[in-house]
């Protein structure tokens, strides 16, 4: 991504466009990352909808994937997960 | 003439203003001396005459902290303060400043601990003169109630934030006679405030307030850099707008018997008063050709300005009332770094006088005077008042 100029950027630093949070690859800031084991996962998702950066998606055939462009390592799906298919 | 004469305390007078700019949020914490502007307008609001939303916080950074929230909501806001509360706000002055929100700022200058002191001097503001804030000081009641709505239109202008100064207990509690503006002509004058981003405008969200790290943190501060250039650019039509309705002129640096001088004394605030009526006293009984300079706008500093009116005197004195430990007082600093590239510039001596309070007098000024015009100038600093 090229980065702007000062001329170019809002003033004060303010994000005036929505979705930002998608072009900044924040995966490079974690410690760890999360491995699926596909055997042990069942497919219940709750670590979709417990992971706080929207970092854990499902393909079309159900499969939980992980963007590890966006996930920053915290660690609450393999917390969460009940079949502990996931480790960090 | 709409003109309205009343006598008024420095802290009276900006109560009077924050009145007519009737910002929607006040959030204030008293601290001597700047506690009777906010008493003022505390009355004002129980009296029906502002509809201010006032917030009693627990602390200086809180207050500040509140007023850069509710500026950022999309609504003047406003504040005051004094010696460590200032002190107490470093950390957020900066924040204002950073997220370029015009908040105003009255300030009545008060030393800071220790030894712990209520009196005035300008370390204070001196000390948070590099947070980014547009910086104007007042020499008395007047001044401070003039200045409010020039600092307010200079800072909505460029999105920067700004303090007006005036000196603690010499100003802020002494009763002079101000002359008021009406508040159509005021309302005129300011206008209305619309900010480009309010946080609250739903139909164009934005996030304030973002983390910036080595990409663009550096940049956004380019920004500010410029900000203070255009202020000193656009401060001259601003302060002929507000003069034509006052009457009174607002300029960068303020002269007195400059015309005919050969040494000149450089201050600001209340002892620019003393320093004038000894100079015109000098003038008419001993014949000496000696002037004063005020400083009006300390930031953004008028360098230019300065390398003009000083280019045919021969000596300086610049009259600090604040120290720099270590190293030269502020304005002497200053000073010293706008005339260095001057082709024509008088010699200059540093005087540091009237920290916590400690009087000045017109004798101890003409005694600065006889001392240049002797041509007894050092690169050492000189203290007034001091017992050595």
């Amino acid at each position: 991504m090229k980065l702007k100029s000062w001329k170019e950027i809002p003033i004060g630093g303010i994000i005036i466009d929505a979705g930002n949070s998608q072009e900044n690859k924040t995966g490079s800031w974690s410690d760890k990352q999360p491995q699926i084991n596909t055997e042990k996962c069942t497919k219940c998702y709750r670590c979709i909808s417990a992971c706080p950066e929207k970092a854990i998606k499902k393909d079309k055939a159900g499969n939980v994937v992980i963007d590890h462009d966006h996930c920053k390592g915290c660690g609450i799906c393999a917390q969460v997960c009940p079949s502990k298919a996931i480790k960090m | 003439m709409d003109a309205k004469f009343v006598a008024l305390t420095g802290a009276g007078a900006a109560a009077e203003a924050m009145k007519q700019i009737n910002p929607e949020v006040v959030p204030v914490y008293p601290i001597t001396p700047q506690t009777p502007i906010v008493e003022y307008f505390a009355k004002m609001i129980a009296d029906g005459k502002v509809d201010s939303e006032m917030v009693r916080v627990e602390s200086e950074h809180s207050a500040m902290s509140a007023t850069i929230g509710a500026q950022a909501a999309g609504v003047r806001a406003m504040t005051a303060s004094s010696s460590a509360g200032l002190a107490l706000m470093f950390e957020v002055l900066g924040v204002a400043s950073g997220l370029r929100l015009p908040i105003l700022m009255n300030i009545a200058n008060r030393a800071l601990s220790a030894p712990i002191n209520i009196h005035c001097d300008h370390s204070d503001s001196m000390g948070v003169r590099d947070m980014g804030w547009i910086q104007i000081y007042s020499e008395n009641a007047q001044e401070v109630y003039d200045h409010n709505f020039l600092a307010l239109k200079l800072a909505e202008k460029v999105m920067l934030p700004a303090m007006v100064m005036q000196d603690g207990f010499i100003t802020s509690h002494a009763m002079e006679n101000v002359e008021l503006t009406s508040d159509e002509k005021i309302q005129e004058f300011i206008g209305e405030y619309q900010p480009e981003n309010p946080l609250l405008n739903v139909d164009k969200p934005v996030t304030v307030g973002a983390l910036q790290l080595t990409d663009y943190y550096f940049e956004t501060k380019r920004q500010q850099i410029e900000a203070m250039k255009t202020a000193d650019e656009i401060y001259g039509d601003l302060a002929s707008q507000l003069s034509d309705i006052t009457g009174r002129s607002y300029p960068k640096l303020e002269t007195y018997g400059l015309e005919d001088a050969e040494t000149a004394v450089l201050t600001m605030s209340s002892t620019a008063g003393t320093a004038q009526a000894i100079a015109k006293k000098l003038q008419e009984r001993k014949k000496m050709k000696v002037g004063v300079i005020k400083v009006r706008l300390f930031l953004p500093f008028p360098q230019k300005e300065l390398q003009e009116v000083v280019k045919d005197l021969k000596s300086l004195a610049v009259l600090d009332r604040a120290v720099s430990f270590g190293s030269t007082a502020p304005l002497a600093k200053e000073v010293k770094n706008a005339l260095f590239d001057a082709k024509e510039r008088p010699q200059i001596q540093s005087y540091v006088f009237g920290l916590g309070g400690r009087e000045i007098y017109e004798k101890d000024i003409a005694k600065v005077y006889n001392t240049l015009v002797k041509g007894d100038i050092s690169q050492e600093v000189k203290y007034i008042g001091l017992r050595e």
